[in-house]
């Protein structure tokens, strides 16, 4: 039987949608509002999937404590109540769009000790989601 | 191919206990879940049926069959229930979200690929079971074929 847990979390945090490199109209041209210089925010939803075989002794794929405390620590603590471009270290470089959010999470939470990780959801508003799963077959 | 999604809600209690482990070890890995009374939620099931519609009819198969199923199959053995005591298919088990969900794949696979017979409308086959047992909280079950 093929099973896989969601859990979904939130957060809040502000951001802006600037390539450091591109003058500020090519900015406004590319992202319109999300180039304002003094950034905007969202609540985030975040989707979190794994999957894996279900312990007989519990009835789960992985404990929902142990699921909790793991993104509290390794997303929560760093992405709640934050600008995200300056105050998380993997967006001083990269820009802070949904996908790169993605991305950034689901690389980070492949490392998660008590089931495989398959897939990271992001819903940046009720209108925009987004869904990343890796780029190779392992995760499929 | 289309695929076809039908929501029921059911409520129920249950509670998460291993006679195998110490009662310390019990509170330990299940926490509040483990109170000997039980809670309940109100559980949310999407069954996604997959097919081709019937040329004759459009549809891939008729919902009225689909709606009598989910009662007969789930809400009338889990609606109002407690599910360790009250549905036989839970009993001895753990029943976490993964569990239910599992649970009405397996009954609910058999009725759904046998309205492809004779003598009914649809030739759909059970695609998925998503089961929320909170709304920040859901398991998706695919049976074994993917």
């Amino acid at each position: 039987m093929k099973l896989v847990l969601h859990r979904r979390y939130r957060f809040s945090a502000s951001h802006r949608l600037h390539q450091p490199g591109w003058p500020q109209e090519e900015n406004v041209r590319v992202y319109g509002k999300c180039a304002n210089e003094h950034g905007h925010g969202h609540n985030y939803v975040l989707d979190v999937a794994v999957t894996g075989p279900v312990d007989p002794a519990t009835g789960m794929i992985t404990n929902l404590a142990d699921l909790d405390a793991y993104i509290e620590r390794h997303v929560l603590a760093e992405f709640d109540h934050v600008y995200l471009n300056e105050q998380v270290p993997a967006f001083r470089s990269l820009v802070p769009t949904a996908e790169n959010i993605c991305r950034v999470l689901f690389d980070r939470l492949r490392a998660y000790p008590h089931a495989r990780l398959a897939s990271i959801g992001l819903e940046e508003t009720g209108a925009n989601s987004f869904e990343y799963a890796g780029d190779s077959r392992e995760n499929a | 191919m289309i695929y076809l999604t039908r929501k029921v809600e059911f409520s129920a209690s249950h509670l998460y206990h291993n006679p195998a482990f110490s009662p310390e070890e019990n509170r330990r890995v299940f926490g509040k879940c483990n109170n000997p009374h039980g809670h309940g939620h109100n559980y949310v099931l999407e069954v996604t049926v997959a097919g081709e519609p019937d040329p004759g009819t459009g549809m891939v198969l008729d919902l009225k069959e689909l709606k009598d199923i989910l009662q007969r199959e789930i809400l009338d053995r889990m609606d109002h229930r407690f599910l360790n005591y009250e549905v036989p298919e839970l009993a001895g088990k753990i029943p976490t979200t993964e569990t239910i969900a599992m649970t009405i794949w397996q009954l609910l696979e058999p009725r759904i690929n046998e309205l492809g017979l004779p003598g009914h409308r649809g030739q759909g086959r059970l695609h998925r079971v998503r089961l929320y047992e909170t709304p920040d909280l859901f398991v998706d079950c695919t049976g074994n074929g993917q």
